[in-house]
């Protein structure tokens, strides 16, 4: 028989620790197939943050380094200096990327570093029980926002990463996109893979943010998260191709 | 497509399902526009009805419940 899709070779066969519904389990396989087909398996060194997806290196079978929380793209400009020729992404969350890290992310894009981050937004604190983040959308219930996120009362409004990184001269892709059906799923893989082309090609900073599901923190069903991810996260997160160069 | 006895059209791919991984999120489900998946009456070990083929295979491989499954569980086979 022959297989049509199966598993990527730059996944270990294991079971994943993320709740049911998570967007990360999606991720985690796109990253491992977009390294599949570009045939850089022996060449790819990942930079796992703190957060849910803190366990990735338990499951992608290329060299993976664990960075301090926040510090993903800080290591990886370490490591890209040291290798130029390998192909280093970082793979970061939003209390990761947009939060502790913001400093880090920033001078790394503005640098131009040669780096491809794949930044996975779920708009709250998934790992310590869905707190507020910067990229939690107005209106919208967490542990520590019990009414409802609300700039009147002092807690801001949303950071638009991919608005905010595509104003910097070093950052030469960036990208939103989300993971709510089949065809945005396929449509992310072609980002990532476009994100991972530019860096082989020696262009700068490539960002590529995904709206992803956190059925468990935002007490919905995975279903229901996929769906208000489509209604409401999109209206405040447009999609598309924000800076290509 | 081939038709088989009966003149019923049978599929020539198949799904081969890791029961045990299945979380029972149901994203392959609502994603598969054939209608070929169910969820299972019976429990795998994590305790969650996971999720099976229905008894009149109609799969046409387009690969949707393998890009939504957040577990990687789902694989398609070709005859």
């Amino acid at each position: 028989m022959k297989i049509k899709f199966s598993r990527p070779k730059s996944l270990i066969d294991v079971e994943t620790h993320y709740c049911a519904g998570c967007g990360h389990g999606i991720l985690n396989i796109l990253t491992a197939k977009v390294v599949d087909e570009l045939g850089i398996r022996d060449k790819t060194i990942g930079v796992a943050p703190v957060g849910c997806a803190v366990l990735a290196y338990k499951y992608w079978n290329f060299d993976v380094c664990e960075a301090a929380h926040g510090r993903a793209l800080a290591v990886a400009t370490g490591i890209k200096r040291c290798h130029p020729d390998k192909v280093i992404f970082t793979y970061q969350g939003d209390g990761d990327l947009a939060s502790i890290g913001m400093a880090e992310t920033v001078h790394a894009a503005n640098r131009g570093e040669k780096i491809t981050c794949v930044f996975v937004n779920n708009a709250c604190y998934g790992m310590t029980g869905g707190q507020m983040a910067p990229t939690t959308i107005v209106g919208q219930k967490t542990t520590t926002t019990p009414l409802g996120r609300s700039p009147e009362s002092g807690e801001g409004w949303p950071i638009k990463m991919a608005e905010l990184l595509s104003g910097l001269k070093g950052v030469s892709y960036s990208v939103r996109t989300a993971v709510f059906n089949p065809q945005k799923v396929m449509q992310t893989y072609q980002y990532i893979k476009k994100a991972f082309i530019n860096q082989i090609e020696g262009k700068g900073f490539s960002l590529v943010e995904v709206l992803s599901p956190c059925p468990a923190a935002w007490r919905k069903t995975p279903l229901d998260s996929m769906k208000w991810i489509e209604d409401e996260m999109v209206k405040y997160f447009p999609l598309g191709v924000i800076k290509r160069e | 497509m081939s038709k088989g006895k009966n003149n019923i059209k049978l599929s020539v791919f198949e799904l081969r399902i890791k029961k045990d991984w299945c979380k029972g999120c149901q994203l392959c489900l609502v994603s598969c526009p054939q209608k070929y998946l169910e969820l299972s009456s019976n429990l795998n070990k994590k305790g969650v009805n996971f999720i099976q083929g229905k008894e009149k295979n109609n799969c046409i491989g387009c690969g949707f419940c393998f890009f939504m499954c957040p577990e990687g569980c789902i694989e398609i086979y070709q005859k």
